[in-house]
């Protein structure tokens, strides 16, 4: 086999092993009856009328986006004035800090879901929205992070001394040069964030499960009690939100050098 | 009026000294060079001159008045950086109007004032466009405009030529020596590119190991170097071991050679280093006899078309003589010849 | 970019949040959940303060090993595979024309978004016999009837690996794009085969990126705590998955919070493992 052929043969097939289960989650949310076939019966557009009709998969979904949208702020709080913080300064303990921050996201889930529950148990707030959302906030406050210090990074030295001989410096400096050049890594921080918060069941269902349901927890719960096609077509949705929030950050971004690629001659 | 005068300034990066006990004056409204090669501190000291490093000892004071705590965004110099350093989201006419922008000018001064500098640094109408659409030379043009935006005292540039082609770079060295007069600006350039340094300067500083070696014009310094470091950096040079016979008398391999005066610090039977320019020894046929004239072969010659290049060895040592075609000496690959070291063109220099 | 400490208090001032934040809703409730592990159970119910090993002991059961035995195994195995499947398929990706490049991006991070209950589920239905891959097995004639490779070992192996490459791809994605491509041309013009430039020249020059997206991706890997319920039978479950029945349907919390400790002290230990490694190229 001639190398030529090799990597669009081996990519393909990578590709297609990936694509497999969003290939049957769009069949079973297509499919006409509740149990899927091979080959599927009929195609239908039922069970996205039922989630759009359903009071509460509907009351999940508005759940799961505002857990999304507003943990993905306060992620974002957090993120970058430590990012920041450790990219103008030179600070003893710059790296615990950082490490601080990085450490909800590299631990296994089930750890900070159970220590998240344990502290939200004990200061009273167990089951409560707030819990969910600044939960998902410190969750995933590694996101913007490793973003925005990839950004910072990427903020040649000289352009900010040059800022500094025409007379800029603290806030003037932060806001007419660093946000600007920082601003497309703080928006991808922000949109990995929402999008990985939408699909987070763990610490959700930890920290109040009971009481506020999630569409991941909705999903699971489906599973156990009683299963209904609906799971695949919120599944679906969210691959397709996916694509559309990524591929927003692809056509107005590069999103090579958000995700830490650099050739040579960028610097 | 702007003057600045270094006393005693010296930086020290934990245990690397990069900068040792400067004394400089930087006459106002003049083009000085600080020339040397990679390492020697030039760059350092420029950047202390600017503000954006903190000098260890010493003082820096602008027209008499001390700005050595002064950060960088208070000095109002303007500075090019090796890099350009160009704001990369902004346009060119964003770039240029930079500083007057965050003081706070009207949107009308700061067109005019951009309107102005683009005329100045002959890039008419390009005020829209974004850095990423400029070739190497038009970004070299507009950091030059931001730097001159606020009418600063000082003008400090890195290194600024040394991303261009060499063409470019030799019509930007006279573009930029015009445009520095014209304005009259204080001007400090840091450069490795000894041509350069001799093209552009009113006064060249020479540095080595951190520390300055010599000051002088550029013909002073090409002249008389203090030393065969210098001498060896500015132009080529023959460098001849000999050793010290009399006040104004060497021994070279044997030959005697009569010499300007040698300074006290060489005493006599010390051994030294005689340099002489190639364009001031002659080649001449064997036999006659003169002045400071010692036997040799002639081992290469290298005619470029402007030049003639003679590699001359004499008792083992190789003596490099320049000539312009008219004065090409008519011999060929192994002559026995003679070579001429004018006394006056002699410099006896410690090792 | 870093020029010293902060001069004022404004300084220190941008960082307080953050650091109050995270200390607050970080460190205090790992220290609790700490705390609760050496807590006294207390039946049908939560726990009561106390200071006991009891949970600690029960790590050296030989059924608390053998599923410690049983996680590395599989987490190792996942990391193994998603390396030597993923490597070549990022440096492939690397290569590509960067419009290809942008739409594989957007592929593999939309990929990376579904949660494990749904590549739980989207397996489990994919390796079923009434809807699985072997009925398309059966229709291409490669297979006489359709059968179930879900629960079982291969299911919970090939969710784990899908779980991973999108973030193994990821992870190698930034060293590898700043890999000189001059390097492999080098070692073609001196007659070096693709297959042997890759092996000789790509695979040594991104060793340290290697060696640390290996253990991350394990790490990664030993935080499944779906798939091995979804995919795999009981004898497959993990850590991550005792952790979970212990928490909430047991309602063993302090025995939970223990495992999770030691499970937290093991990936910890093994980040810094790439720190070190890392910190350790750059030196040398």
């Amino acid at each position: 086999m001639s190398a030529r052929l090799f990597r669009p043969l081996f990519m393909g097939l990578v590709g297609l092993v990936m694509a497999m289960p969003l290939l049957i989650l769009a069949g079973v949310s297509l499919n006409a009856k509740k149990r899927l076939f091979f080959p599927p019966d009929g195609i239908s557009l039922r069970w996205y009328g039922e989630l759009f009709s359903d009071t509460g998969w509907l009351n999940a979904v508005k759940n799961s986006l505002m857990i999304a949208g507003l943990s993905g702020l306060v992620a974002l709080s957090v993120a970058l004035p430590l990012a920041w913080f450790l990219w103008r300064y030179n600070v003893r303990y710059a790296r615990v800090l950082f490490g601080l921050g990085v450490s909800p996201f590299i631990l296994p889930p089930v750890i900070t879901a159970l220590g998240f529950l344990s502290f939200w148990a004990t200061v009273g707030m167990y089951g409560q929205f707030t819990a969910v959302v600044i939960s998902h906030g410190i969750f995933f406050v590694t996101l913007p992070l490793v973003t925005i210090s990839l950004g910072l990074e990427s903020i040649e030295a000289e352009v900010v001394e040059a800022a500094e001989t025409l007379g800029a410096r603290g806030t003037t400096m932060f806001r007419t040069i660093v946000l600007p050049l920082v601003r497309p890594y703080i928006i991808s921080g922000y949109a990995f964030a929402f999008v990985l918060s939408l699909n987070e069941y763990i610490v959700a269902y930890m920290v109040a499960g009971f009481t506020v349901e999630t569409l991941p927890i909705k999903i699971f719960n489906s599973l156990r009690y009683g299963y209904t096609p609906v799971m695949a077509v919120v599944a679906v949705l969210f691959v397709l939100l996916a694509m559309l929030v990524f591929g927003l950050l692809a056509r107005f971004g590069d999103l090579p050098r958000l995700l830490g690629a650099w050739t040579p001659e960028d610097r | 009026m702007a003057e600045l005068q270094l006393k005693g300034v010296g930086k020290r990066f934990d245990s690397v000294t990069a900068v040792e006990n400067v004394d400089l004056t930087i006459p106002d409204g003049k083009l000085v060079c600080l020339l040397g090669p990679s390492g020697c501190g030039k760059t350092t000291l420029i950047r202390i001159v600017a503000g954006l490093e903190e000098p260890t000892t010493g003082r820096l004071l602008l027209d008499g008045e001390d700005i050595t705590g002064l950060p960088a965004h208070r000095r109002n110099f303007g500075m090019v950086f090796q890099s350009l350093a160009l704001f990369p989201h902004l346009t060119v006419a964003e770039n240029i109007a930079y500083g007057l922008r965050i003081r706070g000018a009207d949107r009308a001064a700061q067109n005019k004032r951009v309107s102005e500098l683009l005329e100045m640094v002959q890039l008419p109408g390009l005020g829209e466009r974004h850095i990423a659409q400029l070739s190497g030379g038009q970004r070299q043009r507009v950091a030059i405009a931001r730097a001159l935006g606020l009418e600063p005292r000082l003008f400090l540039l890195d290194e600024p030529l040394s991303a261009l082609d060499a063409k470019l770079r030799e019509a930007m060295q006279v573009e930029l020596r015009l445009l520095q007069q014209r304005l009259g600006i204080t001007t400090i350039i840091v450069t490795h590119d000894q041509r350069e340094a001799m093209t552009m300067s009113d006064l060249v500083v020479v540095m080595g190991d951190a520390k300055v070696l010599q000051i002088g014009t550029p013909l002073e310094i090409y002249r008389n170097p203090v030393n065969t470091f210098v001498a060896d950096f500015i132009g080529s040079s023959n460098l001849l071991p000999v050793t010290v016979t009399g006040r104004q008398r060497v021994d070279l391999a044997g030959q005697s050679l009569t010499t300007p005066s040698i300074g006290a610090e060489i005493a006599n039977g010390g051994a030294a280093t005689l340099s002489i320019r190639p364009e001031d020894v002659h080649v001449l046929p064997r036999g006659t006899e003169g002045e400071n004239r010692i036997p040799g072969k002639v081992t290469f010659i290298r005619d470029v078309g402007a030049s003639v290049e003679t590699h001359s060895d004499c008792s083992g040592m190789e003596v490099i003589s320049v000539a312009s075609p008219k004065d090409r000496p008519s011999v060929v690959l192994g002559d026995e010849i003679v070579v001429e070291l004018p006394p006056a063109s002699c410099v006896v220099l410690s090792q | 970019m870093r020029r010293g400490r902060p001069e004022s208090l404004t300084g220190w001032l941008s960082v307080s949040w953050p650091t109050l934040m995270l200390c607050v809703f970080f460190v205090v409730p790992f220290t609790i959940m700490a705390a609760i592990s050496f807590f006294h159970r207390v039946e049908g119910g939560f726990y009561e303060p106390g200071f006991e090993l009891a949970n600690y002991a029960r790590f050296f059961t030989f059924f608390f090993g053998r599923i410690l035995g049983f996680s590395l195994f599989v987490s190792g195995l996942a990391a193994v595979v998603c390396i030597t499947l993923g490597f070549p398929f990022t440096y492939m990706l690397t290569r590509l024309r960067r419009r290809r490049q942008v739409v594989w991006l957007v592929f593999l991070l939309s990929v990376l978004s579904l949660s494990e209950v749904i590549i739980g589920f989207s397996w489990s239905m994919l390796l079923s016999r009434t809807a699985g891959v072997s009925n398309l097995f059966v229709a291409l004639g490669l297979m006489d009837k359709p059968v179930s490779w879900s629960p079982g070992f291969a299911a919970l192996m090939l969710g784990l690996c899908y779980l991973a490459f999108p973030y193994t791809v990821l992870m190698l994605y930034p060293p590898m794009s700043r890999l000189d491509p001059q390097l492999p041309e080098a070692a073609r013009t001196l007659g070096a085969s693709p297959l042997r430039t890759f092996f000789t020249v790509i695979v040594p020059a991104q060793r340290g990126a290697i060696v640390a997206t290996l253990i991350m991706v394990f790490v990664f890997t030993l935080g499944a705590y779906l798939l091995p319920q979804l995919l795999g039978r009981p004898q497959h479950w993990t850590l991550s998955v005792m952790i979970t029945d212990q928490a909430i349907l047991q309602s063993n919390l302090p025995f939970a919070a223990a495992m999770a400790i030691f499970l937290m002290l093991v990936s910890l230990a093994l980040v810094g493992l790439t720190y070190v490694i890392g910190g350790e190229r750059d030196r040398s």
